[in-house]
């Protein structure tokens, strides 16, 4: 399997700050990448940094390479980047209630992405537009076209945004935060529903999130991100059995689950670190019960872990 | 259970919408003939997806609004009997603590400004150092005391909203969503600040939440609301669900482990709308085991006393 997306020691600034530190991530044909860390790890920056749309937020690449199918982003025209994204790269955004324009038609939202990257008929679009909206467990999907966004749930509008992302016939879909807008039953629905089209079309994803629970249920790989650096990255499997970075044991640790004792959900102390106040060494020390004198002093190694990475002076040791 | 602190009769709530020169105004139930008793010292829970009446009862509660029917009676004391002004003394015994931590302060506000509310609405002067007290009470440094809340984060504010919730020492707190907005990380930090809370200073809780997961962590009862109506009352946090939708609500969850991972049998359909029922279970046209009497007949909650379910086809 060749990589989708390649993002080598990619460095992000805005302005002077420097948010995002050497990320390293590979999304290859067909997979699923889950990107976890809380707000203000640098996700969705790393999701803009894929696509290219830094320059909207006034952040540039300061140091790395972002490569799409091969092709080094930074080498294309903005008139290139523009044709990849929508037609390759399909955006899932967070909030569906302001992904959609009020005053346009739903069928009209998601034909024009068809008609636009694919070329097709009024027509054609059309019947290409219900049968994504089918595919995507919309009842009644020729009145739903019809329909104005105001007339329909969340979660509809959810699938609607996911339709429009499909539309193009993507080879990657990025989505950020797909389902947390949404009650859980929904989000159940809709991350099933993301995860099988995925599967069944050989589409690639990147599914940036902050609920470990959705990552264990349809990521084939995790990447951890925390304040601007990649903390541990690797196959979800290993990772969730035994996670060696004390910031991944802690993201684990802060879902309920069933039979868990009253007062061992614990959540993980302080918060994250802006980025004018990054602390020297490991930016997790002062939240890591591990942490000592090297933590604080020194930038941790970058160890390779099975098939996959961890950056900690003291990782667990797997059993 | 202990004595019971709050007692719900039959309680309704009625809302109209619409109703211009042309049109007809349009009625929903957003609560249905609520009955239920939250103890002293109790967490109840009550969980249900966006729509199903559960902020509405907690407002109905504190009676921030107006009930239709029925009665909330409060340590003895019929709340919604009482005048303004004793409604105004017996508000010092309960608080709220709001779902959005970002439209719930002032934004013009200081910290001590916004916990010196309470004491103003009840015309009493803070304490000395009681400013000071509630911030380390909920975790702040009380340095913060002079800070307005765009300095905070998100889970600093709410903690800010505990504290006022907190301020005249009540009884009784709702807590509506508290964690909805929040990180994973940083709902976990609060669910343990409010039980440490409650251990410390003998509160009741009713929790209000649309994760069931959260909610059987945290709660010592819980009440599934669909549409108005609860379905089911679940004893503990062990038992398993006997309504469909509860079982439903369940299964929603994932587990953080790859190898758990649930083939998730999708509810069918929509949820009606609230202003035209259909006849019978509001949960039929989304209920794997409806059947024609279902479309027919409500079920009632049963007379179980411990575990009551309202369906004519439990598991």
């Amino acid at each position: 399997m060749s990589a989708l997306l390649d993002l080598q020691s990619v460095s992000v600034s805005i302005g002077r700050v420097a948010l995002l530190d050497g990320i390293g991530l590979t999304v290859k044909r067909g997979q699923i990448l889950g990107l976890v860390g809380e707000s203000g790890s640098g996700k969705s920056l790393t999701a803009m940094a894929a696509m290219g749309l830094l320059p909207l937020i006034g952040g540039r690449v300061a140091a790395g390479v972002v490569r799409f199918d091969g092709q080094d982003m930074a080498a294309m025209t903005e008139v290139q980047r523009r044709k990849l994204r929508g037609r390759r790269i399909g955006f899932v955004t967070q909030n569906p209630m302001t992904a959609l324009d009020p005053v346009q038609r739903i069928g009209e939202q998601v034909d024009i992405v068809s008609r636009l990257h694919l070329g097709l008929s009024r027509a054609d679009a059309r019947a290409r537009t219900l049968d994504l909206l089918t595919q995507l467990r919309i009842p009644e999907a020729g009145t739903v076209a019809e329909a104005w966004p105001h007339q329909l749930s969340g979660g509809m509008k959810q699938r609607i945004v996911i339709a429009m992302a499909l539309a193009g016939d993507p080879d990657l879909i990025i989505a950020d935060e797909p389902t947390t807008a949404l009650d859980v039953t929904v989000q159940a629905q809709i991350i099933q529903i993301l995860g099988n089209l995925v599967r069944d079309r050989g589409v690639s994803l990147l599914l940036i999130t902050h609920d470990m629970s959705v990552v264990a249920q349809v990521c084939d790989r995790v990447a951890v991100l925390y304040a601007g650096r990649v903390a541990e990255e690797g196959p979800v499997g290993p990772i969730f059995a035994a996670p060696a970075h004390p910031y991944t044991a802690a993201l684990i640790g802060c879902i309920p689950q069933e039979g868990m004792e009253k007062g061992s959900l614990a959540g993980i102390p302080g918060a994250v670190p802006s980025a004018m106040t990054f602390p020297a060494g490991c930016r997790f020390h002062p939240r890591c019960p591990r942490a000592s004198e090297a933590c604080r002093t020194s930038q941790p190694p970058i160890l390779p872990r099975g098939e996959g990475r961890v950056a900690c002076h003291h990782p667990e040791v797997a059993a | 259970m202990t004595a019971p602190l709050i007692q719900i009769e039959a309680l309704s709530k009625r809302f109209q919408s619409g109703g211009g020169l042309f049109t007809k105004p349009r009625a929903m139930m957003a609560v249905r003939e609520v009955t239920l008793t939250v103890g002293k010292g109790e967490v109840l829970g009550v969980v249900g997806e966006s729509g199903c009446g559960k902020s509405t009862l907690a407002r109905l509660v504190l009676r921030l609004i107006e009930p239709t029917s029925g009665r909330v009676t409060f340590d003895g004391t019929e709340i919604t009997a009482l005048s303004p002004s004793a409604l105004r003394k017996m508000r010092r015994r309960m608080a709220m603590v709001f779902q959005d931590p970002y439209s719930s302060l002032d934004p013009r506000y200081t910290l001590a400004d916004v916990l010196a509310e309470p004491f103003r609405v009840q015309n009493e002067q803070v304490p000395a150092g009681r400013i000071e007290a509630m911030l380390t009470a909920v975790g702040l440094p009380a340095e913060l005391a002079g800070s307005h809340p765009h300095q905070l984060s998100g889970g600093q504010r709410q903690r800010v909203g505990i504290a006022r919730a907190l301020a005249l020492q009540p009884d009784f707190v709702v807590l509506d969503e508290p964690t909805a907005s929040l990180d994973v990380s940083i709902q976990a930090q609060i669910i343990a600040l409010l039980a440490d809370l409650r251990d410390r200073l003998g509160l009741t809780y009713l929790f209000i939440s649309h994760d069931l997961g959260l909610v059987r962590y945290f709660c010592d009862r819980i009440m599934v609301m669909y549409l108005g109506s609860v379905v089911e009352v679940l004893p503990d946090a062990r038992t398993a669900p006997r309504h469909p939708y509860a079982q439903a609500l369940m299964q929603s969850n994932f587990a953080p482990d790859p190898a758990r991972r649930r083939v998730i049998e999708p509810l069918k359909g929509e949820i009606p709308s609230p202003f035209a029922l259909p006849p019978g279970c509001a949960f039929a046209s989304r209920c794997p085991r409806a059947s024609d009497l279902c479309r027919r007949q409500t079920p009632a909650l049963d007379d179980d006393a411990t575990h009551p379910v309202a369906c004519f086809h439990p598991l």
